[in-house]
């Protein structure tokens, strides 16, 4: 195969997927998590339109995945709690 | 070294080359006037003296998807297709040449309905032209002989695809000498096929055609757009080695009488043969006329065109396609901004002829000159018309 690694765009090594963080995406804002707000009723989780929302093992809410996340602020516009769980922040 | 001479028409000069290029696959749908290339292929499959796959899918542009697997598995793959089939391969043909695949197209040409219309004009090839392909145009079954044989070797090296035309009707179904290889020496002279990747190459695993975003997409078209430019390099390499084999010289364009021309025409295809008949009448005249046959399309050879007609005082480019772009055919286009570096530019216009297959004759031609000779004594002249024309 040809040395320039632009040729035809061809990927060699596996799993490359997991190298590539849609982060970048993310233009100005990121979603802060407050925990002593949150009721862990997971309203994020459902409307969250990736999966940028983790959830641990007992089914409570355990923070964002910022490699995934694009920073929409669909979680923050959702959260029920008040005062709010999920609020929008400045990167 | 004797050459075998035998009566060709330029669909079968082409479908000879690709035997003698052993394709692994042969994909292929029959549309006028490349036909006879399709039914020529099958007969050299069916009588056993072509061992490619031979494999006739349900359109054009599954032909061209076809011909995507095969290539990136490995197979030097071939087609061989015109008009409305090569306009319907069109979205598959980005895919290939982005792919890098150097799959080579033998193509009569042919106009672009609607109103339809299966006679020759040059629609097809100009509207693929910003496709990434190699474009190799012929002006007689000789040229589409040897056009296509070097057209397989350019692809390869250079790892993009071509189309090699000729005329529909007037070069695919006229019967010529043509002067042709032994099949031994024609193969030697192409080469083994020797893939950049296949994707059945199970030790080396690869993924194609990948989702490319903005962050890697224009890297991967500037890698592809150096390519065409080195191209340049190899269909001159390449017509040196061809020439030393045939002893029939290539290069970008063929120049009749070019160099002390004052006045010339720019043409592409077979009208470039009926043109020099009636250059010679001008000479003894003591017109000083000349042509510009151009072979090679894309890459578009820029400079070369412009030291070429440098000496010029006025042209007419002759496009057998419109282009529509309410200016002047695409060729007369191309050529013109060849032509903007120049200190002391020749003035320009362009004339479309023989579209649909309108006949061009020498008299249509004669009219041509007549009109660049006024533009080169500072007449007015039309700078955009059709020649032939009923109305």
């Amino acid at each position: 195969m040809k040395k320039n690694k632009y040729f035809a765009g061809i990927i060699k090594d596996p799993g490359s997927t997991l190298k590539y963080k849609t982060y970048v995406w993310r233009d100005g804002l990121k979603p802060s998590w407050i925990k002593k707000n949150c009721t862990n009723c997971l309203t994020c989780f459902i409307n969250c339109p990736d999966q940028a929302i983790k959830v641990d093992k007992d089914g409570n809410m355990a923070g964002h995945n910022l490699d995934y996340c694009k920073g929409c602020g669909i979680c923050a516009q959702v959260c029920p709690a008040k005062p709010k769980a999920i609020v929008m922040k400045k990167e | 070294m004797t050459m075998k001479r035998v009566a060709l028409t330029g669909n079968e000069a082409m479908a000879l080359a690709m035997r003698q290029a052993k394709p692994d696959v042969f994909i292929g749908y029959p549309i006028t006037p490349a036909s006879d290339i399709l039914s020529a292929i099958a007969k050299y499959v069916a009588n056993g003296e072509m061992e490619a796959e031979f494999m006739t899918p349900e359109s054009e542009h599954s032909v061209a998807s076809a011909l995507f697997g095969a290539s990136s598995a490995g197979a030097r793959s071939f087609t061989c297709t015109a008009s409305q089939g090569l306009a319907l391969m069109h979205e598959v043909l980005h895919i290939i040449s982005g792919a890098r695949l150097p799959i080579v197209i033998s193509s009569s040409s042919r106009s672009l309905s609607s109103p339809i219309n299966v006679h020759g004009d040059h629609a097809d090839f100009m509207d693929m032209r910003d496709a990434s392909f190699i474009q190799i145009f012929s002006e007689n079954s000789q040229d589409s002989y040897d056009n296509f044989l070097q057209g397989v070797k350019i692809a390869e090296s250079v790892r993009l695809p071509a189309i090699i035309s000729s005329d529909g009707f007037i070069t695919s179904h006229n019967l010529e000498p043509v002067e042709v290889l032994k099949d031994d020496e024609a193969y030697d002279f192409v080469g083994e096929f020797k893939p950049a990747y296949s994707i059945l190459d199970i030790q080396n695993p690869i993924t194609i055609n990948p989702l490319s975003l903005p962050d890697s997409f224009m890297e991967i078209k500037k890698s592809q757009s150096d390519a065409m430019a080195f191209a340049k390099k190899e269909i001159i390499k390449t017509a040196k080695e061809y020439q030393k084999l045939s002893g029939r010289e290539y290069g970008f364009f063929r120049p009749y009488k070019l160099k002390d021309a004052e006045i010339a025409i720019v043409v592409m295809g077979s009208t470039a043969e009926t043109a020099q008949s009636v250059i010679d009448e001008l000479r003894k005249k003591d017109v000083k006329a000349g042509i510009l046959a151009l072979r090679v399309f894309r890459p578009f050879p820029y400079l070369k065109i412009a030291e070429a007609l440098k000496n010029c005082k006025a042209i007419c480019i002759m496009d057998r396609s419109d282009g529509f772009s309410g200016h002047g055919g695409p060729l007369f286009v191309e050529t013109s901004a060849a032509l903007y570096d120049l200190k002391n530019k020749p003035k320009i216009i362009s004339r479309i002829y023989g579209l649909g297959g309108r006949e061009i004759n020498e008299e249509m031609i004669k009219s041509v000159f007549e009109d660049i000779k006024k533009l080169s004594e500072n007449k007015k002249v039309e700078r955009y018309g059709y020649v032939g024309l009923k109305i």
